[in-house]
């Protein structure tokens, strides 16, 4: 008896695989889809090779003045020569060290929480957020330790966009989450003071509450009683966005099962324990994209800032364009401020998502 | 929303008015301070705006250089609080600014209502047109049936209506939201003029890709007077903020300058001997130095080297002086006489 060999399989049709197979299923499976690929390759053409052309084959880089601009595509000369504006605002040159030393100091404080095996991270949390403030601010603003006093009206740039959602961010987010307990509760004045706050504050954009701050409430104070700009800012800001934050806490604890909480009071936890040690930590995980989502609104938002006169980064990028020997290189300028705001909001958008994967323990909803 | 904002501002300037300084209080804080506190643009090419080295520069910078020199005898002792339009007043009500310099016009309105008081003029504004070289035109009423470029919700718009029904010519406006946008469409050649004041033309003109086939038309078809501003009530401070520019006028009149004014001490012209203080009133008037005038010319210059310097021929403006040259040089700029 002859045993039966198969033949070996023919390979799949050259149209089916490779470049080619990809070309047919993705690009032109259908003659509608077909139709829109080319086009969509038009409107490449016709869009990306002049941008390419004119950002960088065409551009010129260095120099310090305008005469420097000769190739007649975009002029990084006008970015280049303002970086330090950019990034320091109008602080002194010879006192940038003093930003410098602030963010090494966070940054090199915040690695270890990176560190699996790093077991004093509460400590080292509450130091970068009770501490750590306080040496930044007598790094910035100065006047005591030997250090030049420096006015905050020469603060700026990114270093003020920073300082402003930095503090935004980490005020915020403890405010919020006592609010969203707050209105949760079962005391009448307490939620209701919560209810009130949350939506007065959720109620006036953020635009009002600057005006607010800046224009009406100075008229109210005694005379001579002046308080920071920046420092009224930036209390408008941390109350604006701590009512945001409540409701995005809120939506994290109404998610949890009554089970939950029913098992924490059957442990015999009294209230606080019975919140921080089962409530919250399930609560916020689920709402991490939410609190991120948040921070990253305001991030965006402290450009609003630049109404009341300060100077963050888009603030300081339309002061330096009308400078009269850069007249007429606004968008480079405005390039620029998209792609540092472009590199921050998407750095926090891939930091929340690598915590929500580090944090899945299974259950997620 | 601006409605509401208009009358809770009027309540609040209200409640203001009972706290507006003491005679004299200003000169005395600032002197304690050891600064002038100046509100400015947040950015405004040619009057304020901060340079490369993050110096704060521009003609209305240089009015309050001088009144810190006239102060202190040195141009440095100020500080900037960049304002914009809408809390440039209440920064001068609350006391948060001592004076503001900060191109802003002087009306009726401003100068009654708002607890305020505008110290002089340091640039006669007015609106002008901007239009092609290769138009051929020569004066703006020769541009009947013209199109133009406005910036939207602008008096320059009503300016523009008024004009053209004076003048009984017609016009097509093309209105835009940002004078970034104004400027390119008239370089498109949407418009045949693009209109707005004066010193904003000259700063949208270098923005066009050849600035050389612009012109700016001779008429000026509203005024707009800019000067700096003191809060009501402290006539002393008002008096120094207005000799202050007066100052720097007189020295152009009578020609001392920052580079000839160690030389002109030895002058015999009892004018020039009355401004640097060498003898009349000297700085007794005003409670300052003998020296302030001689300080502000030493230190800003007078009038015209803070024109050519900031506006005019040697900064990329180019803004002829026009109706900011002297009284007797065919303009409007003219200061009382230092005696």
């Amino acid at each position: 008896m002859k045993e039966h060999v198969p033949h070996p399989d023919l390979p799949p049709p050259i149209t089916n695989v490779g470049v080619i197979g990809w070309l047919r299923t993705k690009l032109f499976s259908t003659w509608l889809n077909a139709g829109f690929t080319l086009l969509a390759a038009y409107l490449i053409y016709l869009t990306i090779p002049p941008l390419i052309d004119w950002a960088f084959i065409k551009a010129d880089w260095f120099g310090d003045s305008r005469e420097a601009c000769t190739s007649g595509g975009a002029c990084w000369v006008f970015v280049n020569v303002r970086f330090d504006q950019f990034m320091y605002g109008l602080y002194p040159a010879e006192e940038y060290w003093r930003i410098n030393l602030a963010f090494g100091l966070l940054v090199l404080l915040a690695i270890p929480l990176f560190i699996e095996r790093f077991h004093h991270k509460g400590i080292l949390a509450a130091v970068i957020l009770f501490i750590y403030p306080i040496v930044a601010y007598y790094l910035f603003a100065g006047g005591s330790f030997g250090l030049e006093a420096i006015d905050t009206s020469r603060w700026g740039g990114l270093t003020l966009t920073l300082v402003l959602s930095g503090v935004g961010i980490v005020a915020s987010l403890p405010i919020g989450i006592v609010l969203a307990l707050g209105r949760r509760s079962k005391m009448p004045i307490v939620k209701s003071v919560c209810v009130v706050f949350i939506e007065f504050w959720r109620g006036v954009p953020l635009i009002t509450v600057l005006f607010m701050v800046s224009v009406m409430l100075p008229l109210f104070l005694p005379e001579g009683s002046h308080f920071d700009k920046l420092l009224r800012a930036m209390i408008g800001i941390v109350l604006f966005q701590s009512a945001y934050m409540a409701e995005v806490v809120r939506g994290g604890l109404a998610a949890i099962p009554k089970g939950q909480y029913e098992a924490a009071e059957a442990l015999g936890l009294n209230y606080w324990k019975s919140i921080g040690l089962i409530i919250l930590p399930q609560a916020l995980k689920l709402v991490i994209p939410g609190i991120v989502n948040t921070f990253i609104a305001l991030f965006k938002d402290t450009t609003l800032v630049l109404i009341i006169g300060l100077f963050d980064l888009l603030g300081m990028v339309q002061t330096a364009i009308t400078d009269s020997n850069w007249l007429g290189f606004s968008i480079e300028g405005y390039i620029f401020a998209a792609l540092i705001f472009w590199i921050f909001c998407f750095g926090m958008s891939r930091y929340s998502q690598s915590l929500e994967r580090k944090l899945h323990t299974g259950h997620a909803r | 929303m601006k409605k509401i904002y208009a009358i809770a501002s009027a309540v609040a300037l209200a409640t203001a008015f009972s706290t507006t300084a003491q005679a004299g209080a200003t000169l005395d804080s600032v002197k304690k301070k050891g600064f002038v506190q100046c509100g400015v643009s947040t950015g405004l090419a040619g009057f304020s705006s901060a340079d490369d080295k993050g110096n704060w520069a521009g003609l209305d910078v240089d009015i309050c250089r001088a009144v810190a020199a006239a102060v202190f005898g040195s141009a440095d002792k100020v500080k900037y609080s960049p304002l914009t339009a809408k809390e440039r007043f209440t920064a001068l009500q609350s006391g948060e600014v001592d004076m503001l310099s900060r191109n802003t016009t002087w009306t009726l309105t401003r100068d009654t209502s708002l607890g305020l008081n505008f110290a002089g003029v340091n640039y006669y504004d007015g609106q002008g047109f901007l239009v092609a070289k290769d138009l051929g035109v020569k004066s703006a009423l020769e541009l009947d049936g013209a199109s133009f470029c406005i910036q939207a919700g602008t008096t320059t718009e009503l300016n523009l209506a008024d004009y053209f029904r004076a003048n009984k010519m017609s016009y097509t406006p093309i209105t835009f939201d940002k004078s970034d946008e104004t400027v390119k469409a008239f370089e498109a050649g949407r418009c045949d003029a693009l209109t707005s004041d004066q010193s904003q033309l000259y700063a949208l003109r270098i923005q066009l890709k050849d600035p050389g086939s612009a012109m700016v038309l001779p008429e000026v078809i509203s005024k707009e007077p800019l000067g700096p501003v003191v809060a009501q009530g402290d006539d002393e401070w008002f008096n120094i903020v207005r000799w202050s520019l007066h100052a720097m006028l007189n020295a152009e009149e009578l020609g001392v300058n920052s580079g000839n004014v160690a030389k002109m001490m030895e002058s015999k012209d009892p004018n020039i001997r009355r401004l640097l203080g060498l003898e009349g009133i000297k700085g007794k008037g005003l409670g300052l130095q003998d020296g302030w005038a001689a300080s502000i010319i030493k230190d800003v210059g007078n009038y015209s080297e803070a024109f050519e310097r900031n506006v005019g021929m040697s900064s990329p403006l180019k803004i002829a002086r026009g109706q900011n040259a002297l009284w007797n040089k065919g303009g409007l700029q003219y200061a009382p006489p230092i005696r």
